[in-house]
């Protein structure tokens, strides 16, 4: 045992003094957090529009009003005329222009049939429908609410609930995301990467010509690795929490304790990697491109995976991150407990298990 | 009982398109200083790599302090010391971490095993916070030794333990090994240098995976059969070209200052060749017989070697 | 062999790291087909001396002269008149015999229809017609250092610098890489080899030992041999270095 402690230590040792590692460790989680948070958001906040309100009256102002006031949109310009609108896009002056018709108000009263136009600059297809769905659900409820207020016996209500994510937060996917990625990268890649350094710098070598049983050392190289994965994961969900204002829905506890189950995974993956390469390099190539890449794709962050062909879906299934993605969006968003993510729980220890079983199969005590 | 015995070792790579050794059979005896001597791919590292069980031999036997490498595996490795060739140690932790660490993988501590390195640490001492990888090589290389006696092995394996080294480092290092040897560590070494031969109790010369010959430095040298002449004059390459098409003239070498000459009939031609010399035109000739050195035997059991296949 | 065409000098060369002097007041002249070796232990500022002469670097203070040119403003000029061989670093492994040499034709200016001849009449001259379309990386050490020195002196250079050029070879492709050096220099072409490997050492005409980023002996082998009163390099190279204060 008193061995054992020695080989780890002397494993913080190496990732301590190592500052490249030690950024990429700890830099990396907070940088992907951070960018996300303030430059990479899928979300539209502060969208430019601009505003032609050919009526001047009560309702309009009442809406204009409600453009102004939310997060989501910024009033740049109000303007005075059609022809003006061509050239607040062709300026790229604002993304949306809403145009209320003359007599508003009194079409909203008398004819219940007030017409608002939203014209939205398509050349970035995705922030047009964003932008255009934020503005007609503003619409939406300032129209709920006038038809509340009338009482009016044949209002036919549509209403839209989105669960669990109702302001459709890209937060929520964002998070999980990066923490399956993080993770997957960082335990399979730190852990391969450093077991065949060993390998380069012959030290493997003595290693193996001494009384200590490979497999030893090897998984005392792990730990540390494993011990900072688990350090990542706090890292961002304190992040999270505090920078993305995301909420913790679900057992903290158990969230903790399968991301120690998904970096046993990662590790035993790395530990896979380092038994079958003798360089770096190729280390680093199979973890970013063997398992990074899968990760990215058949995960469900990026992609839907129900939108997949079939054969791809069915791909999607030994893709480890896959289901650690979907037990802490289980958990952390929609809340659920265990007996919700037992299956994903059990495909996952088996992965593990199979994994790890490989990695000392194909360990070798000698060099070939 | 041998220390090492090797038995008509067969080692391929490459699924047997690389012969890395070819049938070699030798014997260490206990408390010897051994020398493997031998060129880049002369199957030195592999034969090291075979004793300290990482590879399994192809066919044939080898023995370690009367273990078998394959199936004592586990029984040789907590008695051997391994310095391999390209060993470069823990480059981010200190002197002292890197020896408190091999201690430990060898279930002993640096405290209680002080004293057996204690005359190599003592110049290791001054730095020892220092970082390995800020080392100079002849620093590395000594504590690279410390690591592997730190537990006491019975045998120490040295693989090219002073290639890169300057000649000072070089010499002390060889020093080392004369007082472990004394203290009765059986040791077997391996270098490219020819000159080191004379440092070990007995060698094997070995080039392609072929042991050309195991004996004594003197036994090797007294074998050599032809009586050798150094020769110089002012014109160095010409005198070479000159002797390489004069026709008495066995094999004619450039060897440090001196041109190595063999004649084919020794001793009886030499008047001719001087003659021929001066005839040439060659100023302040030197001409004198010089006793062959242990690069000269190497030559010639390289060749004998090529003419027997 | 030797003439009085001086093609390396220099007076009082100094070059300061801060305040580490690595190269301390070193004066020599090497003429032109001689074979000089520069001999030092790691440290002694061989690498750094070397990397001047070479144009790579310029010194703080004093005078050197290469192939003619000064060190401090034609260093450009310089590095068309040298050829440089390492043991470490030589060839491309993954290129083929024929593909390295005209590689590095190429990158010393040879045009290309002389290059294309140069390469014939160099395998030719080699006796590697069934090779020269192998990758090198498939050749024995010792061909690779034959090829190596080969295309090092392919323009035609006056000076060729060796680092370390024959370790771990077997004596058999050492002694033939010697007859290649000798019969280089004697077709004047200026040889200068840094190695701290004395055997390397006592096939130089003259040898200079570095201690200490000074020169501490210059003279041939022979005649330090005589001065310092033993009967190897190695003797000479161990009293010189003893003495020295620094290491790496």
């Amino acid at each position: 045992m008193k061995v054992f402690f020695s080989f780890i230590k002397k494993e913080f040792w190496h990732v301590l003094r190592d500052k490249r590692s030690m950024i990429i460790l700890v830099g990396l989680p907070i940088m992907m957090i951070l960018l996300y948070g303030f430059a990479l958001s899928n979300e539209v906040k502060n969208s430019t529009v601009a505003i032609l309100d050919n009526a001047q009256d009560e309702a309009s102002h009442l809406l204009t009003d409600r453009f102004e006031h939310s997060q989501y949109f910024s009033v740049v310009q109000y303007l005075h005329n059609e022809k003006e609108i061509e050239e607040v896009f062709e300026k790229g002056k604002a993304r949306l222009v809403v145009i209320f018709p003359q007599n508003f108000s009194d079409g909203l009263a008398h004819s219940r049939a007030g017409q608002v136009r939203l014209i939205g600059d398509a050349s970035d297809p995705n922030t047009a429908n964003i932008v255009i769905n934020y503005a007609s659900a503003i619409i939406r409820d300032y129209q709920a609410e006038l038809i509340d207020n009338q009482a009016l016996p044949y209002s036919i209500k549509v209403e839209t609930r989105m669960l669990y994510n109702p302001q459709l937060l890209s937060t929520f996917n964002f998070v999980p995301g990066v923490m399956t990625l993080i993770l997957m990268l960082l335990g399979a890649m730190m852990t391969s990467v450093s077991i065949v350094k060993e390998k380069e710098n012959g030290t493997m070598e003595i290693l193996l010509v001494s009384p200590m049983r490979p497999i030893f050392v090897v998984i005392s190289k792990a730990i540390p690795y494993m011990v900072l994965c688990f350090v990542d994961v706090l890292i961002i969900l304190v992040m999270a929490y505090t920078v993305l204002d995301m909420p913790m829905r679900g057992n903290l506890a158990l969230l903790l304790a399968e991301s120690l189950l998904f970096i046993l995974t990662t590790l035993s993956l790395g530990l896979l990697i380092s038994a079958v390469v003798n360089s770096q390099q190729v280390a680093m190539f199979i973890s970013l491109v063997g398992l990074l890449m899968p990760s990215l794709i058949f995960s469900g962050f990026m992609f839907p995976i129900e939108n997949m062909p079939l054969p791809m879906q069915i791909i999607s299934n030994i893709v480890p991150t896959k289901w650690y993605y979907s037990i802490v969006k289980s958990i952390m968003v929609k809340g659920l407990d265990f007996s919700y993510v037992y299956k994903q729980t059990a495909i996952l220890a088996g992965m593990t298990l199979f994994f790890m079983a490989l990695a000392i199969k194909k360990f070798k005590v000698r060099l070939e | 009982m041998n220390a090492v015995l090797v038995d008509n070792i067969v080692k391929t790579y490459d699924k047997g398109k690389i012969l890395a050794l070819n049938k070699v059979s030798f014997e260490v005896k206990q408390g010897e200083l051994f020398g493997l001597i031998g060129a880049d791919g002369a199957g030195k590292t592999t034969m090291f790599r075979i004793l300290t069980t990482l590879l399994i031999p192809n066919s044939g036997r080898a023995e370690v302090l009367g273990l078998d490498v394959v199936k004592g595996i586990w029984e040789i490795r907590k008695m051997v010391g391994y310095m391999p060739g390209k060993f470069s140690l823990y480059q981010d932790l200190s002197i002292t971490e890197n020896l408190r660490f091999f201690a430990t993988v060898f279930n002993t501590t640096f405290e209680k095993n002080q004293h057996l390195i204690e005359d190599i640490y003592v110049q290791l001492a001054p730095f020892k916070d220092r970082l390995a990888g800020k080392l100079s090589g002849g620093m590395k290389q000594k504590l690279a030794l410390c690591c592997a006696l730190i537990h006491e092995p019975k045998i120490l394996f040295l693989d090219e333990p002073t290639t890169g080294v300057d000649p000072v480092s070089r010499k002390e290092f060889w020093d080392m090994l004369d007082r472990l040897k004394a203290r009765g560590i059986t040791i077997v070494v391996s270098t490219p240098y020819m000159d080191e031969a004379e440092r070990c109790d007995r060698i094997a010369l070995i080039q392609k995976g072929n042991i050309l010959d195991i004996d004594t430095l003197q036994g090797i040298l007294s074998k050599h059969k032809k009586t050798l002449f150094a020769v110089r004059s002012e014109q160095m390459f010409r005198l070479l070209n000159n002797l390489r098409q004069f026709e008495l003239t066995e094999s004619c070498f450039i060897f440090g200052e001196f041109l190595h000459l063999s004649l084919k009939n020794g001793e009886a031609d030499v008047a001719a060749t001087k003659a021929f010399l001066i005839a040439n035109n060659h100023q302040n000739l030197v001409f004198k017989p010089v006793l062959p050195n242990i690069e000269d035997a190497f030559i010639e059991l390289m060749e004998d070697n090529h003419h027997a296949k | 062999m030797q003439n009085n065409n001086i093609v390396i000098e220099t007076h009082e060369l100094t070059r300061r790291f801060g305040d580490f002097t690595a190269v301390d007041a070193i004066t020599f002249k090497v003429s032109a087909g001689e074979i000089f070796g520069f001999l030092g232990a790691n440290g002694a500022g061989k690498t750094t001396a070397m990397r001047i002469l070479c144009g790579l670097l310029s010194p703080t203070s004093g005078k050197a002269r290469v192939a003619g040119y000064d060190v401090y403003t034609e260093s450009e000029l310089i590095k068309k008149q040298i050829g440089y061989m390492s043991q470490k670093f030589s060839l491309y492994e993954n290129l083929t015999v024929k593909e390295n040499i005209q590689f590095f034709g190429g990158i010393y200016g040879i045009e290309r229809r002389e290059l294309k001849e140069k390469t014939a009449e160099l395998i030719d001259r080699l006796g590697l017609h069934n090779e020269s379309n192998k990758l090198v990386g498939s050749l024995p050490l010792g061909w690779k250092q034959k090829i190596s020195f080969s295309t090092a002196i392919l323009h035609r250079p006056q000076i060729v610098f060796l680092d370390e050029p024959t370790g771990g070879v077997d004596p058999i492709t050492r002694r033939q890489f010697w007859d290649m050096i000798y019969e280089t220099a004697d077709s004047g072409i200026t040889i200068f080899v840094t190695t701290h490997y004395m055997d390397e050492a006592e096939y130089c005409n003259r040898v200079s030992i570095m201690v200490d980023g000074a020169i501490a002996a210059l003279d041939t082998p022979a005649g330090l041999k005589n001065t310092f009163n033993t009967n190897s390099m190695d003797g000479v190279f161990l009293q010189l270095a003893r003495g020295a204060k620094r290491s790496e």
